[in-house]
């Protein structure tokens, strides 16, 4: 085990994690940053690291995990030579409360809200993976009603409207457009308030749950989500009127922190990195689930890979989002939210006390839950930050044996200290930005 | 490529069918490596099948019945995996590792779902591979010794492995070797024990903080 310091200043100490100095580090550090990730020799990556200045014209600079721009308990160690990003590295797990090791104490019914506070800016998705996942493995996948497959779709697609609005928000104010922050975030209040109507909370629902979602549409949502749909249409239009075409905002993004599509494939990254850099790769088209295949929208796709196309790709997929609730709203066939299978399903409230069997099938589910057949499933679903994964193992009983979150966050993460390599320290937090990390879910 | 051809869509998920009730016959394998199935979307229009799927009147309690949309699993060795996964990306078109994450069978109940010839161990490495071109997802699930808890690294071949592989390090203590940076990445520096084990105990242990002085 390492030897850690212990005055105080050093408290926050993460030993190895922390960004190598140069003498110690050297060339294999580049490597592992920059080398592998373009495929490039170790001789040419020993070249670049003799192109680098020396340890004393360099200075590593700490940036977090208190830093606003930062977007939570991101920590970024920076060495800087002047004002350029030379390496750097993420340093993560401030907010890590152990969710994967908690997920296997609670029941496939307590899980969603388990997994609902990993990525809070787009809960919905969260339960939506635990769920299919837990689906597949029952085999009830095919069973669950129409209803409640076009209501998640609702909602899904309601909450990337609210994820990518937070992200307009914050990334105005990152780059100091501030009247941004404060329309983006009056927009996203729109769209939580008509999620609290549909499912109770403004964030956190536990709405969507297997077998379906845990209460039918309200009345009066459908008023509620026209006038929400009505509200943002024109409003975005402002946002490209205040942003997309504003000449220091484009200066502020356009070729920074720039990616290429080999690039961001080898690093893993999805979503709207990956699309940014012209790879038409979305999970709602090319992997459709839900009922996905049988609404019509596009996948918006960037060229340059830069944080500008980051930028744009988001505000286009709130309108491509929109399209898509429009469609739901024609399409929603009446039915049943939830499968009407006893085993899987809380009886209603009315049937325990005429229902000896009702009852039995309640304290059940409430109390050991149900058993699930063993077995292991990978199932993927695209939240508003790339492909968000739940892979599952049941061993048969009525909590799962194991169970891992692959958030996008935390795979996208790794990729900074590749856009940041040779940029100015003014557009690190340009590019912390574009990435959009939700911290919740890169710890877990 | 051929074999790849031959084995995809709608004929693999036949052949799955097929396994299921000849358990009997001799194991099934692709690129060389024995293949299982697992519940759950494969690629290939699978979304197409939701509506055309229902009330097909199959068993689908059992979790396997769905035979349309299963999910290949290989199960390769330790030292096969780099060149395995190598192949694939260069060959067959997994560009993209999605994932690396593992398991720890100590107290798993149920048998283990492996095919002949895999000796079950304790740890499990698991791999997804996605191929944007034919739109298939590919699992490798690798058996590692709880005696030699080591498996190599991937990082030479999907550099984005690097952080996912550190987390695995982190929760059960599998070293990957070759990795450029095996370092904890979500628990403190000076956390004892890999806390995803199955016999690191939950609510029982201390709490650890660093660089207090005075405890109380």
């Amino acid at each position: 085990m390492t030897t850690l310091p212990t005055d105080a200043t050093a408290r926050t100490y993460e030993g190895p994690q922390e960004l190598a100095p140069r003498k110690g580090a050297g060339a294999a550090e580049l490597m592992r940053e920059v080398g592998s990730v373009l495929r490039m020799s170790e001789a040419e990556v020993a070249a670049m690291a003799d192109a680098d200045p020396s340890e004393d014209q360099t200075m590593i600079l700490n940036m977090g995990p208190q830093h606003p721009s930062t977007h939570g308990v991101l920590r970024l160690m920076l060495e800087l030579e002047g004002e350029t990003v030379l390496r750097s590295k993420p340093v993560i797990g401030y907010l890590h409360t152990g969710m994967e090791k908690t997920g296997e104490t609670l029941t496939y019914l307590q899980g969603p809200t388990n997994v609902t506070r990993m990525d809070y800016a787009s809960p919905l998705f969260n339960e939506l993976v635990f769920s299919l996942a837990t689906e597949t493995l029952l085999g009830i996948d095919e069973d669950i009603p129409a209803r409640a497959q076009w209501i998640r779709m609702l909602l899904c697609e309601l909450n990337r409207m609210s994820s990518h609005l937070l992200f307009l928000a914050t990334n105005g104010l990152d780059l100091g457009a501030v009247s941004m922050m404060l329309f983006g975030w009056r927009e996203r209040e729109e769209t939580l308030r008509l999620l609290e109507m549909i499912t109770g909370l403004r964030m956190n629902h536990n709405y969507i749950r297997p077998g379906g979602v845990a209460a039918d549409l309200p009345d009066g949502w459908r008023d509620g989500v026209l006038r929400v749909l009505d509200l943002c249409a024109p409003r975005l239009d402002e946002y490209d009127e205040l942003l997309t075409g504003q000449p220091i905002y484009r200066a502020r993004l356009q070729g920074v922190g720039v990616i290429t599509a080999d690039e961001a494939m080898a690093l893993g990254a999805t979503g709207p990195i990956l699309r940014s850099t012209g790879v038409p790769w979305d999970l709602r088209k090319d992997m459709p689930y839900l009922f996905y295949d049988q609404v019509e929208f596009a996948a918006v796709v960037g060229s340059y890979g830069d944080a500008f196309d980051r930028y744009a790709i988001r505000l286009n997929e709130v309108r491509e989002s929109m399209a898509i609730v429009r469609q739901v709203l024609d399409a929603l066939p009446p039915g049943d939210y939830r499968i009407q299978d006893r085993k899987v399903t809380p009886p209603p409230r009315a049937r325990i006390d005429e229902s000896m069997e009702a009852l039995i099938h309640h304290f059940k589910i409430f109390t050991e839950g149900f058993k699930v057949p063993e077995g292991e499933v990978y199932c993927a679903v695209e939240s508003p930050r790339g492909e968000l994964g739940c892979y599952m193992v049941s061993d048969g009983s009525a909590v799962p044996y194991r169970m891992h979150i692959r958030g996008p966050s935390f795979v996208n993460v790794q990729a900074l200290p590749h856009m940041l390599r040779g940029g100015l320290i003014a557009d690190a937090v340009a590019v912390i930005s574009s990435v959009d990390p939700i911290m919740g879910e890169v710890d877990r | 490529m051929s074999d790849t051809e031959a084995t995809s869509g709608f004929e693999q998920e036949s052949v799955a069918g097929e396994t299921e009730s000849a358990a009997t016959s001799e194991p099934e394998t692709r690129f060389g490596q024995p293949v299982t199935y697992s519940p759950g979307r494969s690629g290939r229009g699978s979304g197409k099948d939701v509506l055309s799927g229902r009330g097909s009147g199959k068993d689908v309690r059992s979790g396997r019945g769905n035979g349309k949309r299963v999910q290949q699993v290989l199960h390769p060795s330790r030292d096969e995996l780099v060149d395995l996964v190598r192949t694939l990306r260069d060959n067959e078109g997994f560009r993209v590792c999605v994932d690396v994450t593992a398991v720890d069978y100590l107290v798993y109940e149920a048998p283990r779902d492996l095919p002949p010839g895999v000796e079950p161990e304790r740890f499990e490495v698991v791999v997804g591979l996605l191929s944007h071109e034919t739109r298939e997802r590919l699992r490798l699930r690798v058996q590692v010794p709880a005696g030699d808890p080591t498996c190599p690294s991937l990082f030479d071949v999907h550099p984005g492995t690097e952080a996912p592989e550190r987390e695995v390090y982190d929760m059960y203590g599998i070293e990957f070797t070759g990795h450029p940076d095996l370092t904890r990445i979500l628990m403190p520096e000076d956390w004892d024990g890999f806390p995803l084990r199955k016999d690191h105990p939950v609510g029982a242990i201390p709490v650890q903080f660093k660089g207090v002085q005075n405890a109380r």
